[in-house]
């Protein structure tokens, strides 16, 4: 049983859950302290977009043509269907079936 | 969305159930598949099925598992622990960020119902919540029953892909490194609300790339979206919202 749950990763597990906790739930405590004026509104406002740009621009530009063409077509489908579910799919579908065809990239 | 305009307090109210599940619905091939190639990884590095759903279910942080476990030293010290402890903080950092997004609307619940939800934050359930919230929504139900459907979803996903290793050795093949950035790309279209509102991504996007070029891991998002923060702070209030900001709701 002891192989199951080797007691070493369970700590590895453990520091890592905790500095994960730690960053869930330390945003929302800090901001108990943090006046929200119409400034720092802003702030808050422009991360959704920020965090989804910073996270996947470099990840784009430096996944080769496949990737930034899978994306191209993942964002054109959501512009003309607006459905992010079939956009998904059409970048995903886009890059395996460009890796299936052995294209380079 | 209007800055000024203040949005109604956080309710719990069932109608939202359903509609939150919805709106993380595309989430949801991506994370199956995110999570089988993290279980056929973790099968290759000689984790434990049983090891791999705890890992699943304590720190529930798709990329830094992945990252993590591609990073496993050969023996667990005290510093490679502290080494890994490092490498998931630079990647989940940004859930720092999110949740303090989630104040101005969760922070008029009592803590106790308040805080449990933010364990599960996730990029796709909050980026749902704060759209839905971003269009006026309320109804505390909508974020916690997509994050809910979210985190079982993860939990199971390891599974296939633990036991068909052999066969999802390569997940780039099945598109899917794709999945994220596209959700990600698909939920930016319908946030486009003229040029200046996307002044903060590009300077988020052109810090990402020079911190991404310029230092190893993953500090890039996070320096990312802290500048592109401080300069939707910096940046002044546009003149016609400040005008309308009484009435107007969008």
């Amino acid at each position: 049983m002891t192989d199951m749950l080797r007691s070493d990763v369970m700590i590895a597990f453990a520091v890592m859950t905790a500095v994960t906790v730690a960053s869930r739930l330390g945003g929302y405590f800090m901001m108990r302290y943090v006046e929200v004026t119409p400034r720092v509104r802003r702030m808050l406002d422009a991360l959704p977009g920020s965090i989804i740009v910073a996270a996947a621009l470099p990840v784009a530009v430096n996944g080769g043509p496949i990737v930034m063409v899978a994306l191209a077509a993942a964002i054109a489908v959501s512009v003309l269907r607006r459905n992010d579910f079939l956009a998904v799919i059409t970048g995903m579908l886009v890059a395996a079936l460009a890796r299936a065809l052995g294209l380079p990239g | 969305m209007t800055t000024h305009v203040s949005k109604a307090p956080a309710y719990w109210s069932r109608d939202a159930i359903w509609p939150g599940i919805v709106a993380i619905g595309p989430m949801l091939p991506g994370t199956l598949a995110f999570g089988m190639a993290f279980g056929a990884l973790c099968a290759q590095k000689n984790f434990t099925l049983a090891e791999v759903e705890v890992m699943m279910a304590t720190v529930y942080g798709g990329l830094s598992q992945f990252v993590a476990v591609q990073a496993w030293p050969d023996a667990l010290t005290p510093s490679s622990i502290a080494a890994l402890a490092l490498l998931t903080t630079t990647v989940n950092i940004r859930f720092f960020l999110m949740t303090a997004s989630m104040r101005p609307w969760f922070g008029t619940l009592p803590p106790w119902q308040a805080y449990p939800p933010l364990l599960l934050v996730t990029d796709g359930g909050w980026l749902a919540a704060m759209r839905y919230r971003e269009h006026g929504g309320a109804n505390a139900w909508f974020y916690v029953a997509g994050a809910i459907v979210l985190y079982l979803v993860w939990l199971v996903s390891a599974i296939p892909g633990f036991l068909l290793a052999e066969q999802l050795a390569d997940p780039k093949k099945f598109g899917v490194d794709i999945a994220m950035p596209a959700f990600f790309a698909a939920l930016l279209v319908p946030a486009w609300k003229g040029p200046r509102r996307a002044i903060p991504w590009c300077v988020s996007g052109v810090v990402a790339l020079t911190v991404h070029w310029l230092a190893p891991g993953y500090w890039f998002i996070i320096a990312g979206a802290l500048s592109g923060a401080i300069t939707a702070g910096l940046m002044d209030e546009p003149p016609h919202n400040a005008a309308h900001a009484g009435h107007r709701h969008d």
